[in-house]
């Protein structure tokens, strides 16, 4: 079959089974729109700025695993969908990202709607191409799809100018089925001897963790997970991006950890003996300090990519692989093995565990006249049966939906981790809800983040995705103003807005439901209402205290036992009042 | 410590960036970079010399070879190996000091590849410290200007850097 360059990107997307493509038509990709118009097998979704396409996009890969697949015109069409590939890129995202580009013969001209999109995305992707010639063309998808979703996945940026999809000119299409690339080789055998090293250590440990993150989700290994440390019976943690990759409900969860993870959490792992890093990288927002991080371990990391490898913490077993096969492995060795898990420490180990949960570190002031924003998250987790997708923007709102939504399944916890980008939540949802669109989807953000991609309202109004928008709305930016509480003697430069718009109103003007919660009361019975609106989008607009703040908290330099908390261990929460 | 780290890299457009941007951008040190293609004119070979401690250098190695363009990379320093560097060197010459000049420049074994009745082109190679150390022996006012290749290198022995 001969096709044009645009007929065959296009063809190349229903090749790869592509379910959507989020885009932004322009002046570069415009044949490439006109191939699109001429098939029915990939959907379009038609956002309103193209950094909603990638974040909807990343968040399709993140709650189904595929590739999430953006086109986006030249110039400022690729240039706004930088901070969408920036996010998925620090999440190890798979993203397949077309961005037209002016034709060949005047590109370095300075042409209208140019920018050297290779040149920009260089640092911010797994790999980017620039397609020349439409011979490449073909080939150049099918490595876009190969290096983004192997590995350690990433998004691939692939560059095709004007010409090279100009309808006239037509080659012969052959889909390669497969492809080797001699300069990526992704397929990595675990070593042996590592995994023995690992599996004595184990088996040694007298006061064992096991830190879990976002690589166990990435890598569909939740299930050796849980196998892995029921064999063992250690207390697991998540990180922010690993939630979910472990059941929260379960008695051997201790949390999250890290900045504002749990005190349990943070405190067995700065007293731990054996850490076993799984698919997690020793983000700074996990390891605090890092010369006092975890003083008394040693620490075994499970990871796909060996420059995750004693990258921030020197660690003292590397083992490079896919995290369900290592644990895999590890564990046929410990079935094997003539030692056993040293039962009588564990147990000592547990009851300390057990004594720091019991500071209850997440409680807050159940009796508060206004309503708390934790108090939102476990209605909404009580409302979903902890059963939705949740999606989130980043601040105060985040860490609320991380502490308080248990996830039990992985993938229902879309977030910007890495990157921390305001502004992902609602096109996340919108993302998720085409994915899943009879699960629930709520998404968690405050009237700051919201603001940063509210015109989606109008995407989710064209596709109807009836997402459930959950505007934890406290008239500041809460993260910022929580810093400049603790750090800043409450000088809140900046952090509040003047003016707010009316979120019902708004909701409304796009054809969706507003909702405005302002009693503690109606916070539940509101979310039923809402969630019993199957085919609406309710923008639900909770006035929450403007002056609570996230707890636990380590501050920016220090350790994890070094955690700032709302009730000083040892001084119970006035019960009597809640 | 200094680091000559050898990388085979596919011989297309944007792979130097690629090198030279993952350097800028997460702080490593470049003392040079020299890119060529090789025999297989789908590849190039390129030399970076580095410095940092280990850890620093186990990084820069690892990031390295993350890039989808890198084939294949070795650190020289952790092998025997020779290492060379070309340099050519302006120098002003009088009467007086024309014999002078290139009696050191031999001593140095460079040779005088252009001369005028004021200057002399010097070409060497050697390591970059015998170079060094040649630049320091002419003495000051004498050079004109210099251009350094940056150095080159690869391991003793049979085994080599290919595919």
């Amino acid at each position: 079959m001969e096709l044009s360059g645009g007929e065959i990107v296009v063809q190349s997307l229903i090749d790869e089974d592509v379910e959507f493509l989020f885009g932004y038509p322009g002046g570069a990709v415009l044949h490439l729109y006109d191939a699109i118009f001429h098939q029915e097998e990939v959907k379009h979704i038609l956002v309103r700025h193209e950094q909603a396409a990638v974040h909807a996009a990343d968040a399709y890969a993140r709650s189904t695993g595929k590739p999430g697949v953006v086109l986006v015109t030249s110039g400022p069409g690729a240039t706004n969908a930088v901070t969408g590939i920036a996010t998925a890129h620090l999440d190890s995202i798979p993203m397949v990202i077309i961005s037209g580009q002016v034709g060949t013969p005047v590109i370095g001209s300075d042409a209208f709607q140019e920018v050297d999109m290779v040149g920009i995305t260089r640092p911010c992707v797994k790999h980017n191409f620039l397609v020349k010639d439409i011979a490449d063309l073909a080939i150049t998808m099918k490595k876009a799809f190969y290096v983004a979703t192997t590995g350690r996945p990433g998004p691939v940026v692939v560059d095709v100018p004007k010409d090279i999809t100009d309808p006239a000119i037509k080659i012969p299409y052959e889909y390669p089925r497969e492809i080797t690339m001699r300069s990526y080789n992704p397929v990595i055998k675990v070593h042996s001897g590592q995994i023995k090293k690992a599996v004595d250590l184990v088996l040694a440990a007298k006061r064992p963790m096991i830190y879990a993150g976002g690589g166990v989700i990435l890598g569909e290994g939740s299930a050796e997970l849980i196998e892995f440390s029921k064999l063992l019976g250690f207390p697991v943690t998540n990180t922010l991006m690993g939630l979910g990759g472990y059941p929260a409900t379960d008695e051997q969860f201790v949390g999250m950890l890290g900045m504002h993870g749990t005190y349990e959490a943070n405190m067995a792992m700065h007293e731990s003996d054996v850490i076993i890093a799984v698919g997690a990288r020793f983000d700074d927002r996990v390891t605090g300090k890092l010369t006092e991080f975890c003083p008394y371990a040693k620490i075994i990391h499970i990871d796909i990519d060996p420059s995750s490898i004693s990258k921030t913490v020197k660690v003292d077993v590397p083992i490079v692989g896919q995290v369900k096969d290592v644990l895999n492995e590890m564990m046929a060795l410990i079935r094997m093995s003539e030692s056993k898990v040293d039962e009588k420490a564990l147990e000592a180990w547990w009851n300390q565990v057990k004594k720091w949960r019991a500071v209850n570190c997440l409680e807050y002031d159940r009796n508060s006249a206004i309503i708390k924003p934790q108090q939102v998250i476990e209605a909404l987790y009580q409302v979903t049966n902890g059963d939705a997708y949740v999606t989130s923007d980043v601040g105060q709102h985040q860490m609320f939906a991380a502490q308080f939504y248990h996830f039990d399944k992985p993938r229902r916890w879309i977030n910007s981790g890495g990157l921390g980008t305001m502004g992902f939540g609602l096109p996340a949802a919108i993302g998720v809800k085409l994915a899943h669109p009879d699960a629930d989807v709520a998404c968690v953000t405050g009237e700051a983040s919201i603001q940063m991609c509210i015109q989606e309202l109008a995407t989710a109004t064209q596709y109807r995705t009836p997402v459930k928008i959950i505007n934890l709305n406290n008239r500041y930016m809460g993260m910022v103003r929580q810093w400049q509480e603790f750090s800043y003697e409450s000088r809140y430069s900046e952090s509040y807005m003047d003016t707010i718009p009316d979120f019902v109103k708004l909701a409304e003007a796009y054809g969706h439901v507003g909702m405005l919660i302002d009693k503690p009361e109606d916070v539940k019975p509101a979310l039923e209402e809402a969630f019993a609106m199957k085919d609406k989008l309710v923008f639900m607009d909770f006035i929450t205290d403007r002056t609570e703040n996230v707890f636990p908290m380590i501050e920016a330099g220090k350790s994890h036992h070094d955690m700032k908390l709302r009730v000083a261990p040892g001084t119970p929460i006035n019960r009597e009042l809640a | 410590m200094r680091h000559i780290i050898s990388i085979l890299i596919e011989n297309e457009a944007g792979a130097l960036s690629r090198v030279a941007g993952l350097f800028s951008a997460r702080g490593y040190n470049i003392e040079s970079l020299t890119v060529a293609p090789t025999e297989d004119e789908t590849l190039s070979r390129m030399t970076v010399v580095t410095s940092g401690s280990d850890s620093v250098i186990e990084q820069i190695t690892k990031q390295l070879n993350k890039l989808i363009d890198v084939v294949k990379l070795i650190d020289l320093a952790e092998s025997v190996h020779v290492e060379r560097e070309l340099m050519m060197l302006k120098v002003k010459t009088t009467n007086e000091t024309r014999e002078e000049v290139k009696r050191l420049a031999d001593i140095f074994r460079g040779k005088i590849i252009d001369v005028t009745s004021a200057s002399y082109v010097i070409e060497m190679t050697g390591t970059s410290s015998k170079l060094d150390a040649f630049v320091y022996a002419l003495g000051e006012g004498v050079v004109i200007e210099v251009v350094r290749s940056g150095s080159v290198g690869m391991s003793r022995g049979e085994k080599g850097l290919h595919l």
